[in-house]
């Protein structure tokens, strides 16, 4: 009796405040105006700018999080072998750049860049040629990876600490070398904080809406931006979910990957 | 000794990455022109005028306060969701941190939209609220993934032992069970505050009219010019928390959290 | 991690304390919801409505028509007074979403605003039933002196090679498109698809040449020197001048729009008396002529001009511009349903290109 009595307000919750707002989104994106049954919505995803917006947005978010990832990994392991009581600290020094606001530390990116910006007055004032660098998919990418590198770094130097130094040490004495311990034993062992961390910077990069609109200078149209606008601008919320739905069908994908190696069930968010 | 080298260099790298940008709007703050492009001297009058700026400091005010209460609520009903997922049955328990893993792994976009589908709906007023029940929606999930963990090393036998000893059910959970599971109740509470105050995309669409947090109030101001008076308090934050940080790790050093 | 715990808490109380004194309380005699257009007042007349009457203000901003429209139509956040473009307000009252004005209880609105505006006004609000404007005025190009060579005064020169990257366009479905209309000769509320879709397929070629797509920064970008030419609304003009000198404001020789933006009250407005009040305090001549100083847009309060003391200002052309002297000028109108879902598609088309 007490076991379901401490379920409950859990579970309340999540039916009242995840599934059924879920299934509002399913019900407008499976309906037109009148409440009719249609896959019209859905189906707007094949037009031309909605298709384009689409795959400029996966182009772009796999393309961050294949950058992260490469930053992120190397870095993982050198703080991995830092002393060890340091942990928390390096933890937390990723984490601290979160409570300078998300927008503003992306506004303090368009300041960088911008024509008239930090990195252009210092190129010229070494007389090199100014680059136009604020407005374009580049820059887009770089807000990318500068928001979203602590989600990648934090779960891969979680499962790296995890790793018994035993086991490389055996690894060694069996004969491997570093670059044959690196692939056949630490990557495979950190594969589920790896997979977490693809998630937590992939998904966030595929859908935001915000980022392409600073750094984009709205010039650059991502699947997030038409769905923002679908439910601010046009108030077509039938369009807006239908196309969230369709958006959903890539998270879920990417949700089913990280069940498969996170057996365990308890993430590696932190 | 070259190897080591590169490795610092690299961490370095990345730090100046991390942190270039941050660097930039505090020297901005001391920016006595007011547009971004121009630098027009040392000044401390953003400083002065932030604390005069009723806005600013009403967002602030809402930011903080409902990151501390969706943090709480979500530090409160996430624990407990742990003890009792944590007693499941094995199929119940699967759906059950599926669930939970939807707030997180799903897009901010879509959460957000469902949110306010589910809020007009109801009829229910945007504002303070509608945020709040929001931000502990997202928030559960990551207190549920830092307690869990402790929740499994837990060894059911102490609390049974607790019990044969003569503790009542409540008094041997309070007394053994909840120490245990304190640092990852800390640390999801933690980051259930950190995304909280973090967060734009869900509050920019369940908020209502004249109810701002920084983040909405930031968005609407870079769209039509932010004020100096942001920078100024960004960086307070910033520094408080990182002199905050520095003070508490520095006796922390030798021994182990 | 567990110490770690006292960084958010002890942060919290610190700025708590200080932050307590801005957030107060509902006023003695109620409150007025303002919804208004960014930069679109002097907070000060604020202050001296809400001291004046005990009425609290909650005030909110909005970027556009389009931003607007949805937030009022789905009736989650109820506002009581909002403050739409011509067409926008076209359309709401075909929504049936505003209540009728008695202007009874509005007296400065009839006794200082001029007779031409309430005119001008009847293109979308017929019989005056429903609105009382705030701010007019046109859409024109805003340059730097300094990066503009040649003379200024047709819309093709945003499609100049020349100025690639320094251009700035209205991130604005309505204002992005009269630019491309008026320049290909057309009426900016044509629902002729052929003419859409050549002034669609116009506004692609510029894309390129473009640096961004943005609303209220135009007036920072413009002043930062970031780019040499942009379009903008009329009002932003004096205000740009007097942070930067070398920015000239020009209405082109094609034509282009001329707008009023004004007060109205939604159907659902849960405070209509105080929304009234609000009204009327923002139409007395001294209040007008403080927010006209702060926000520089045009106004149509007879009795505002009047007491501007810039004798410069109070006859400058671009403030008050005598609109006889320019030719195809026109105002927006609703294009309904229909039109405004084909202008979106066009719009997503240009901005997904």
């Amino acid at each position: 009796m007490r076991k379901k009595l401490l379920a409950a307000p859990y579970t309340v919750w999540s039916v009242a405040f995840i599934l059924i707002p879920l299934a509002m989104v399913f019900y407008y994106g499976l309906t037109d105006e009148t409440g009719a049954f249609t896959l019209e919505n859905i189906a707007a995803i094949a037009t031309a700018e909605h298709s384009k917006a689409l795959w400029l947005s996966l182009l772009l978010s796999l393309i961050s999080t294949i950058i992260c990832f490469f930053l992120a990994y190397p870095l993982a392991m050198i703080l991995c072998r830092m002393q060890v009581n340091q942990h928390k600290f390096i933890v937390f020094i990723f984490i601290l750049p979160m409570w300078m606001n998300f927008l503003l530390r992306t506004l303090a990116w368009q300041t960088l860049l911008e024509k008239s910006g930090v990195i252009n007055n210092i190129l010229s004032f070494f007389h090199l040629p100014t680059q136009n660098l604020i407005n374009t998919p580049g820059a887009i990418v770089l807000g990318m990876v500068y928001n979203f590198l602590p989600f990648m770094i934090l779960p891969i130097y979680n499962s790296l600490t995890k790793i018994d130094p035993n086991v490389i040490n055996a690894a060694h004495d069996l004969g491997a070398n570093n670059f044959q311990t690196l692939l056949k034993i630490i990557f495979p062992l950190s594969l589920p904080g790896v997979v977490s961390g693809i998630t937590m910077v992939f998904v966030p990069s595929l859908t935001t809406f915000a980022i392409s609109t600073m750094l984009g200078g709205s010039k650059i149209l991502l699947i997030g931006n038409v769905i923002e606008q679908e439910f601010t601008q046009a108030s077509n919320w039938h369009l807006g979910s239908g196309l969230s739905i369709v958006l959903m069908i890539f998270i879920i994908l990417n949700m089913v990957l990280n069940t498969a190696f996170d057996k365990e069930g308890e993430g590696n968010v932190i | 000794m070259i190897k080591t080298t590169a490795q610092k260099i690299y961490v370095a790298l990345i730090f100046i990455f991390l942190y270039a940008p941050i660097a930039t709007l505090m020297v901005l703050s001391f920016n006595a022109s007011r547009t971004r492009s121009k630098w027009g001297g040392f000044t401390l009058k953003w400083y002065a005028e932030l604390f005069e700026n009723e806005a600013i400091m009403e967002a602030l005010y809402n930011t903080l306060l409902i990151a501390l209460l969706s943090a709480i609520f979500a530090t409160l009903i996430g624990t407990i969701a742990c003890i009792s997922i944590h007693r499941m049955r094995r199929r119940t328990r699967a759906i059950m941190i599926g669930i939970t893993n939807i707030p997180m792994l799903n897009a901010e976009i879509v959460t957000g939209i469902s949110l306010m589908l589910l809020f007009l709906t109801l009829g229910v007023k945007f504002g303070i609220l509608t945020i709040l029940l929001s931000h502990i929606t997202f928030s559960i999930p990551y207190v549920i993934l830092s307690v869990m963990p402790r929740m499994k090393q837990l060894n059911p036998s102490v609390y049974e032992a607790a019990q044969d000893l003569g503790a009542s059910p409540a008094r041997a959970f309070f007394k053994v069970v909840l120490p245990e599971l304190m640092p990852g109740i800390s640390s999801g509470f933690l980051m259930a505050f950190t995304m909280s105050l973090d967060d734009f995309i869900i509050t920019h669409f369940t908020k209502g009219p004249g109810v701002d947090t920084l983040s909405t109030k930031i968005y609407t101001e870079v769209k039509k010019g932010i004020k100096p008076e942001m920078y100024a308090l960004s960086t307070i934050i910033f520094v408080t928390v990182l002199i905050l940080l520095i003070l508490i790790n520095r006796p922390q050093k030798k021994k182990q959290a | 991690m567990r110490k770690l715990f006292a960084v958010p808490l002890a942060l919290l109380g610190a700025v708590t304390l200080t932050a307590c004194a801005g957030a107060d309380s509902s006023g003695e005699n109620g409150e007025v919801y303002v919804y208004n257009w960014g930069e679109y007042i002097d907070p000060e007349t604020i202050d001296m409505f809400e001291e004046e009457t005990g009425i609290k203000v909650i005030y909110d901003e909005f970027e556009t028509n389009e931003i607007m429209y949805p937030k009022v139509e789905a009736g989650a956040s109820k506002y009581d007074v909002i403050c739409p473009s011509d067409y926008m307000i076209q359309k709401m009252i075909e929504n049936d979403l505003l209540a009728e004005i008695n202007f009874d209880n509005i007296p400065n609105a009839k006794k200082y605003i001029g007779e031409q505006y309430w005119e001008q006004s009847q293109g979308f609000d017929p019989e005056n039933k429903y609105s009382v404007p705030y701010c007019w005025g046109t859409v024109g190009i805003l340059y730097n002196k300094t990066m503009v060579d040649e003379p200024v005064d047709s819309w093709s020169i945003l499609w100049d090679d020349k100025y690639k990257d320094s251009i700035l366009m209205q991130d604005s479905v309505r204002d992005a498109f009269m630019v491309a209309l008026k320049l290909n000769g057309d009426s900016m509320n044509t629902l002729d698809t052929a003419e859409l879709e050549a002034a669609r397929d116009l506004l692609i070629e510029q894309k390129p040449l473009v640096q961004a797509y943005v609303i209220d920064q135009v007036r920072d970008k413009m002043i930062g020197g970031e780019a040499a030419l942009g379009v903008i609304y009329s009002g932003e003009a004096i205000f740009t001048q007097r942070e930067n000198p070398d920015l000239e404001y020009v209405v082109p020789k094609e034509g282009t729009n001329v707008w009023i933006d004004s007060w109205v009250i939604p159907k659902n407005a849960p405070n209509m008396s105080n929304a009234e009040k609000f009204i009327d305090f923002m139409c007395r001549p001294e209040i007008a002529v403080i927010n006209f100083e702060y926000i520089t847009y045009s106004t149509p309060n007879e009795g505002a001009r009047e007491l501007i003391e810039d004798e410069d200002i109070k006859n400058s052309e671009i403030a008050f511009p005598d609109l006889s002297k320019y030719s195809n000028l026109e105002t927006y109108s609703y294009l309904g349903e229909e039109g405004d879902q084909l202008l979106n598609e066009y719009w997503k088309e240009v901005k997904s290109n």
